[in-house]
């Protein structure tokens, strides 16, 4: 019977190892408490190359959305949670396409507007 | 054991797609982290539209005048302990416990108010500045991004009365169990929303 429950699909949210218990949480909410930190400090640091600082934010933001997915939410790649996986997956890929795609064409657009001075001559 | 019954106890032997419907608790969690996953989509057109809008400030005040980091910090902290202390009651919930349940979710319940009070203050002093959502393209995006969190955390906390009356009046029967386990799951799902905005929005401002 333990291998029919093994072989099912396990939901989101369900620690497979319920014996770990609240130490899970905690585990997470270290690490999740120090990518914190590091970010707001890395926000407001001379330490940190100036230019760099966004893409050490994006990672450490990165970072803290996967021990929250890891810790808190318990997905994992394991064959129980092949579906849950995969949903979010495709959750992240469109996210992607939705963010960064919506950036990079108004970018491109914006370079491509005429200036306004020349734009308002144009409509008298 | 005869060799006929070992066969018909052995399910690793049916494929998957013969061993009938997944429990109640497995396409409940499924589907709404379905739901959660095109929530997240939907956050993700807010951000877009608040990376493109965020420069046009229309001679107004720009992020960095208006945002004050220790208070933000204060906030990712309440959601950040409210997750771990609504894993708890899960956890209690699923040992049956009642009263842990009560206990964990009502200090959820406290940490999501305090986060909301926080955020509605900021709100009201932005506002009363002059800085509200009609003043220009990045402010409507950023009310738009914020607050709609915001409205989420507000019905989170409507949905955790309601469930904490529920277990009162019905009791931890597998119904409840399986509503309370999908609020942890949206409760969690927030708090990863919530990482996306104190970085892009208060950290990113510029």
């Amino acid at each position: 019977m333990d291998r029919h429950v093994e072989e099912q699909d396990n939901a989101p949210g369900v620690d497979p190892h319920e014996q770990h218990g609240k130490r899970t949480y905690l585990i997470g909410l270290g690490y999740a408490l120090a990518l914190t930190v590091a970010s707001f400090w890395a926000s407001s640091t001379p330490l940190v190359y100036a230019p760099g600082v966004p893409v050490l934010l994006a990672a450490l933001a990165i970072a803290q959305m996967g021990v929250h997915v890891a810790f808190f939410l318990h997905i994992s790649s394991a064959p129980d949670q092949a579906n849950n996986f995969l949903a979010l997956a495709f959750g992240v890929f469109v996210t992607g396409l939705i963010v960064f795609g919506s950036i990079m064409i108004m970018t491109h657009l914006n370079h491509n507007m005429m200036p306004m001075d020349m734009l308002m001559k144009m409509q008298r | 054991m005869s060799g006929a019954e070992q066969t018909l106890n052995d399910f690793s032997a049916v494929p998957q797609s013969l061993r009938g419907p997944a429990p109640a608790k497995v396409v409940a969690g499924f589907g709404f982290w379905l739901f959660l996953l095109s929530d997240i989509i939907m956050f993700a057109a807010l951000f877009a539209a608040y990376a493109v809008l965020s420069g046009a400030t229309a001679d107004g005040p720009a992020g960095a005048e208006l945002f004050d980091k220790p208070r933000v910090f204060l906030e990712t902290l309440c959601l950040l302990a409210s997750s771990v202390t609504c894993g708890f009651g899960t956890l209690a919930m699923f040992k049956a416990d009642v009263r842990g349940t009560y206990f964990w979710m009502g200090i959820t319940f406290l940490l999501g108010a305090s986060f909301l009070t926080i955020e509605a203050l900021e709100f009201a002093s932005m506002v009363a500045k002059g800085a509200g959502p009609s003043h220009s393209a990045f402010l409507s995006a950023f009310f738009a991004l914020v607050g709609t969190h915001g409205l989420h955390v507000t019905l989170g906390l409507i949905w955790l009365t309601i469930m904490m009356l529920q277990i009162r009046t019905l009791g931890l029967r597998p119904m409840v169990t399986r509503r309370l386990y999908c609020f942890g799951l949206f409760w969690h799902a927030l708090d990863i929303v919530w990482i996306g905005v104190f970085t892009i929005v208060y950290l990113g401002a510029k």
